[in-house]
């Protein structure tokens, strides 16, 4: 574990001096454009000095920024202790010292991703979608995935980069739109006049292309690194669990799904376990995606006949990619070590579609304090948090409920306390 | 002059170095002590559980005495095992109770259905995976501190220290390596 730890810190620098020298350099050119000539450094200066701040606050309120943006909603054990049990077994498996916190996510689409600062400030986001989808093979699966972005410290990082990301992303709108604005600040109508109006043309349109291309620039370098980053997640999700068939078919029923994630957006894209926004994402090329291509991943994982552990997903992703490259490095395999896969639980179910449908609707009226009361015919009647009468009467069959206030009451408690 | 600085920094760095491995080895072998606790963390939580189960499926399973008071008396032999080897052997006959049990459990649909039972099963199945994954984890841990006390230079540290090499947790017999499936 160790070893995969340092490999990633060394091409974290890369990538961030890289995202830096881009902010820099947008900075340096729009200070040049709005305090005129010698203003660069000015504009070197407060680029700086917005991106240290937005990285203070992410290193400390990073992840519940992004849980919040992503309408995530921390939950306790009752709401689904399949889930909970599921991320305690791999919080075992992996060692990290305390489990993470668990959230879900009110949409249909599943997905899920990983966030903190370390494993001891860290949290699990799925969405109800994909826990209604997944038998718990898969659902183990998919943890694993994640608890390995956890473990390999690729959480912080994440959170980093997109911050930086989004830096780049703000400070090259303000410029763009103070010129839609203003049409060109006034610096430059004086400077022209005193000459050099040629040069200033010139700067200008160097400016507005840079300032274009800059967030373009920062995400193919973000991406990029996230997507060496999900191979290796993978790995070690298949180790953890010995079992990667659990992986493989939970990111087949993931591809499946035609519906975007309505929470997500470029700049969080990166940290789910499958690119959320694969219907309105370019299809240009590679390059411009958060993940490698899911069909890949699974082919990947289905061809780890011999055993679960790295040098297996290394031999299984030479022969499927037909080329050498390191995914894992060479510290971290082990010669040594010799690792069965393990056999399915039994009766994985499979659930049919419409009680798929359902179970997506329970879950999120249970995230949002519904009240339930099964009636003797079998129906479940979801009360909603603000209903006022005494009693309910079953829509199937008739026969009236009393209302427990206190429940509900008791529901509506906790989730206050939980908005604080 | 020159030649009492060199050997200065040579022995700071050779202090250093020596700290280092020595952490890192204690690291290892505490990271081993607390994988192997996790073990019997899990192996309690199970024999916690037991008595919920059999309260929930008493009342379904009025036929079925015999193969209750087996896990009963499995139970409470696990838990008063004191050896490792005792241990072992009690635990894996409990394995074999549950599994019979859960067997017979097929024959009882409204059981199946009480919200109770699922949720215990739930538990259960659960705890038999964390019994296993921190089985894994703590291999997993013995084989990195084993390399580190049998590998060049941090074998000369441990050999000084008494860093011993770690046992791997095996299991023997075949049976016991198929935990008990508990269906859905």
């Amino acid at each position: 574990m160790w070893e995969l730890i340092r490999a990633n810190k060394r091409k974290s620098f890369i990538l961030f001096f890289s995202m830096g020298m881009v902010l820099l350099i947008l900075g340096y050119i729009i200070g040049e454009m709005w305090f005129g000539q010698g203003g660069g450094s000015v504009g070197i200066f407060f680029a700086f000095i917005i991106w240290v701040i937005l990285s203070i606050i992410s290193y400390y309120s990073g992840s519940s920024i992004l849980l919040s943006i992503s309408n995530a909603k921390e939950v306790t054990k009752s709401v689904h202790p399949q889930l909970f049990n599921v991320v305690e077994e791999m919080t075992i498996a992996s060692s990290l010292p305390k489990m993470p916190k668990i959230y879900i996510i009110n949409e249909e689409a599943p997905n899920a991703f990983a966030t903190g600062r370390n494993p001891e400030n860290s949290a699990v986001a799925v969405t109800a979608g994909l826990l209604a989808r997944m038998n718990r093979d898969e659902l183990q699966g998919v943890i694993a995935h994640e608890m390995s972005h956890i473990a390999n410290r690729d959480i912080l990082f994440m959170t980093f980069a997109g911050i930086m990301l989004g830096s780049i992303v703000l400070i090259s709108q303000v410029f763009l739109r103070s010129l839609w604005f203003t049409g060109g600040s006034s610096n430059r109508y004086k400077s022209s006049e005193s000459g050099g109006g040629q040069g200033q043309m010139i700067m200008m349109i160097v400016a507005i292309v840079f300032a274009i291309l800059s967030p373009i620039i920062a995400q193919l370098l973000y991406f990029a690194i996230s997507r060496k980053r999900e191979y290796l997640a993978d790995a070690n999700g298949a180790r953890l669990t010995r079992y990667p068939e659990g992986l493989a078919s939970a990111l087949e029923k993931l591809s499946q799904n035609t519906s975007d994630l309505k929470s997500a957006n470029k700049v969080t894209a990166g940290m789910y376990i499958v690119n959320p926004l694969k219907k309105k994402g370019m299809k240009l090329s590679d390059l411009t995606s958060t993940h490698p291509p899911i069909s890949e991943r699974v082919r990947i994982l289905r061809t780890m006949n011999s055993g679960a552990g790295f040098l297996d997903y290394q031999q299984a992703y030479a022969a499927v990619k037909r080329k050498n490259e390191k995914i894992i490095p060479n510290s971290a395999i082990k010669a040594k070590e010799k690792v069965e896969i393990r056999k399915p639980s039994e009766g994985a179910r499979q659930a049919s579609a419409k009680k798929t449908k359902r179970d997506i609707g329970d879950l999120m009226m249970n995230l949002n304090n519904y009240l339930f009361i099964t009636c003797v015919c079998g129906l479940k009647i979801k009360v909603p948090p603000d209903y006022k009468k005494n009693q309910i009467v079953c829509p199937r069959c008739g026969r009236k409920h009393a209302i427990p206030f206190n429940e509900l009451k008791n529901i509506a408690a906790v989730a206050a306390a939980k908005n604080l | 002059m020159g030649a009492l600085l060199i050997f200065i920094v040579i022995v700071i760095a050779a202090a250093l170095f020596f700290v280092s491995v020595y952490n890192s080895l204690v690291r290892l072998r505490n990271q081993v002590k607390n994988a192997w606790s996790q073990i019997d963390v899990q192996l309690k939580r199970r024999h916690d559980l037991i008595p919920n189960l059999i309260e929930t499926v008493k009342g379904y399973m009025n036929h079925e005495r015999d193969t209750l008071e087996n896990i009963t008396k499995a139970r409470s032999e696990a838990m008063s095992a004191g050896t490792v080897g005792e241990k072992a052997k009690a635990e894996s006959a409990l394995n074999g109770a549950m599994s019979k049990f859960f067997l017979v459990v097929e024959n009882y649909p409204d059981l199946k259905a009480n919200q109770n039972f699922l949720s215990l099963q739930e538990e259960l199945s659960s705890t038999e995976n964390k019994i296993s994954f921190s089985r894994q984890a703590y291999n997993d841990q013995v084989l990195s501190y084993n390399n580190k006390v049998e590998m060049f230079p941090s074998s000369m540290i441990a050999g000084m220290f008494n860093f011993k090499h770690e046992e791997f947790f095996e299991i023997e017999n075949k049976e016991e390596r198929e935990v008990p499936k508990v269906k859905f």
